[in-house]
């Protein structure tokens, strides 16, 4: 599907999305979706399960630190219709939470642990957050947000 | 930092065993078989697995960090070190998200070059987990069979990139210094070369019975299982996905060559196997369309010196050696990055080893790693 029928059938399932136009200046910008993240996991599951769309592969899934707010970021495609989506979600950067999505997608369940530990976001309902690539002892301290400071091993330019 | 031991015993209380008289080991961080710092904790009854968990972050550096506060320039050569047989490949991804933000046409010649050694990489990259599989499963001998071909692509990167493994040959508009007088003659003789022992290769391991019965109906995934799991490259494509970056959104020259996508449907070890023996053909194929027809040109295009990308975001993807590498770059207009996200291969193909060792014996679990072709520092970054 292209955008534009992409836009159409999106604002079918759910109404109370946004969309921004893609941030790539080229021809093949894929379309940015803003969702709340209370309706994050009921959407995630029409996206994969609806034969029209079939998003299956979750290529990418990361999180971006604004320093007023979070924004949880998932690149989608399907590998039937090969379209692509990027979904995103801002979060309250004192308390984010967000449902998981590894029951929808399996690689998620690493990839949220990874954003959990550099981020510091919560995922509802994932099955194993624990920390996946820190040492141990590093709960609280999530070294990809903007005011991160480590003053033994970060060198400033 | 490092986890000190007693953590370990922590970990085999969390992986505490279900039944009575189940065995939970530790395989690495420094084992033989796991090919870098890789720490698997497996949950055993007997001799059949009922759980692996990878722990990760002993080769951790922060790359997507450290990119923060380098410049568009700069940052492409950290990425060598993420996954080091592929490093040109990753430089190339780099390069081409940096392109796409300035809208950068990248002259012809500099677009065949770049492709070319796309490819050599690859065949430098399967030649040494051809080794190093086999090896994993017992048979010594193609190890230093392996070694002895990608000496000659080492050595003719050497020559031209001035580097033999971490080239940083590649630069935002190009390459960048125009390829060395004697490449196309070494390069032709390495195919010639190559083509012979490439049946070799097949001679020797892939017709071999002991090799058949350690790697077939192991380490079985299914197609959807694949793609669930985010699973890319020659892994997936042994399960019947079509996930070719090269084919599906080709880039650079990719879209004039001539070669075809491998897919395998089994979807076990040996499946895996074949598509990155076959991928090896298909390269070799690239490689000699290109070598006689490196157009005349520029081998560089005209950049500014300091580099500054638009208010925006942007993506590329490119297909390395292990599979869809993705370069996810936000910018604020600076003249470095806001947040870089580097979408690796390895990491999404570690998930789904758990699903793909469960059920199956502990022996079968190096041949299931060996041909996920894991390199940890991909993995970690």
């Amino acid at each position: 599907m292209t955008n534009e029928e992409l836009k159409i059938k999106l604002s079918e399932l759910i109404p109370t999305i946004t969309f921004e136009e893609g941030g790539q200046p080229i021809a093949s910008a894929w379309l940015n979706v803003n969702v709340e993240a209370k309706d994050w996991h009921g959407f995630a599951n029409s996206l994969k399960y609806n034969p029209v769309l079939s998003f299956d592969y979750l290529f990418c899934e990361t999180c971006v630190d604004w320093k007023t707010h979070l924004t949880m970021v998932y690149h989608l495609e399907s590998t039937q219709h090969r379209h692509i989506v990027v979904i995103k979600s801002k979060l309250d950067r004192s308390k984010p939470e967000i449902e998981t999505v590894s029951d929808i997608w399996k690689t998620a369940e690493f990839h949220e642990r990874e954003v959990y530990e550099l981020f510091g976001v919560n995922f509802l309902n994932h099955p194993d957050l624990r920390l996946l690539i820190l040492p141990d002892g590093w709960e609280g301290r999530n070294p990809l947000r903007k005011d991160f400071e480590d003053t033994i091993n970060m060198v400033k330019l | 930092m490092y986890r000190e031991t007693q953590i370990v015993s922590d970990d085999t209380k969390t992986a505490s065993p279900d039944v009575e008289g189940d065995l939970v080991i530790n395989v690495g961080p420094q084992h033989p078989a796991t090919h870098g710092v890789l720490h698997l904790v497996i949950t055993l009854s007997g001799e059949t697995i009922k759980k692996v968990e990878p722990h990760l972050g002993y080769i951790h550096r922060s790359i997507e960090k450290m990119c923060e506060s380098l410049s568009y320039r700069q940052f492409i050569y950290v990425t060598s070190r993420m996954d080091y047989l592929s490093s040109h490949i990753n430089n190339h991804g780099c390069a081409l998200c940096v392109e796409k933000g300035l809208q950068i046409e990248v002259p012809l010649r500099a677009q065949v070059i770049r492709v070319l050694m796309d490819e050599l990489t690859r065949l430098a990259s399967h030649q040494l987990w051809w080794g190093a599989m086999a090896m994993d499963v017992g048979a010594l001998t193609p190890f230093f069979l392996a070694f002895r071909e990608r000496e000659m692509i080492n050595d003719i990167m050497e020559e031209t990139c001035g580097a033999r493994l971490t080239m940083n040959y590649i630069v935002p508009g190009g390459v960048m210094v125009d390829i060395h007088p004697n490449f196309q003659q070494r390069v032709r003789e390495f195919i010639t070369h190559f083509k012979n022992k490439i049946d070799e290769y097949d001679e020797l391991l892939t017709g071999n019975t002991i090799f058949q019965i350690r790697t077939k109906g192991v380490g079985y995934v299914s197609k959807e299982d694949a793609i669930s799991y985010g699973m890319s490259g020659p892994s997936a494509r042994g399960s019947g996905v079509q996930c070719d970056i090269r084919k599906l959104y080709p880039y650079e020259v990719y879209s004039k060559v001539q070669f075809d996508e491998i897919i395998e449907t089994e979807g076990d070890s040996f499946a895996r196997y074949i598509v990155r023996m076959k991928e090896m053909r298909q390269s070799l194929s690239i490689v000699e369309q290109l070598i006689d027809n490196i157009p005349e040109g520029d081998f560089q295009a005209k950049t500014k010196a300091v580099l500054k990308l638009p208010k925006g975001e942007f993506y590329s993807r490119v297909e390395t050696a292990r599979g869809d590498f993705g370069v996810y770059i936000i910018s604020e207009g600076g003249t470095t990055p806001y947040r870089i996200k580097f979408r690796s291969p390895g990491f999404s193909n570690l998930s789904a080893l758990d699903q793909m060792a469960r059920g199956g014996k502990i022996g079968d679990l190096v041949a299931i790693m060996g041909t996920l072709d894991l390199v940890i520092p991909d993995i970690d970054r």
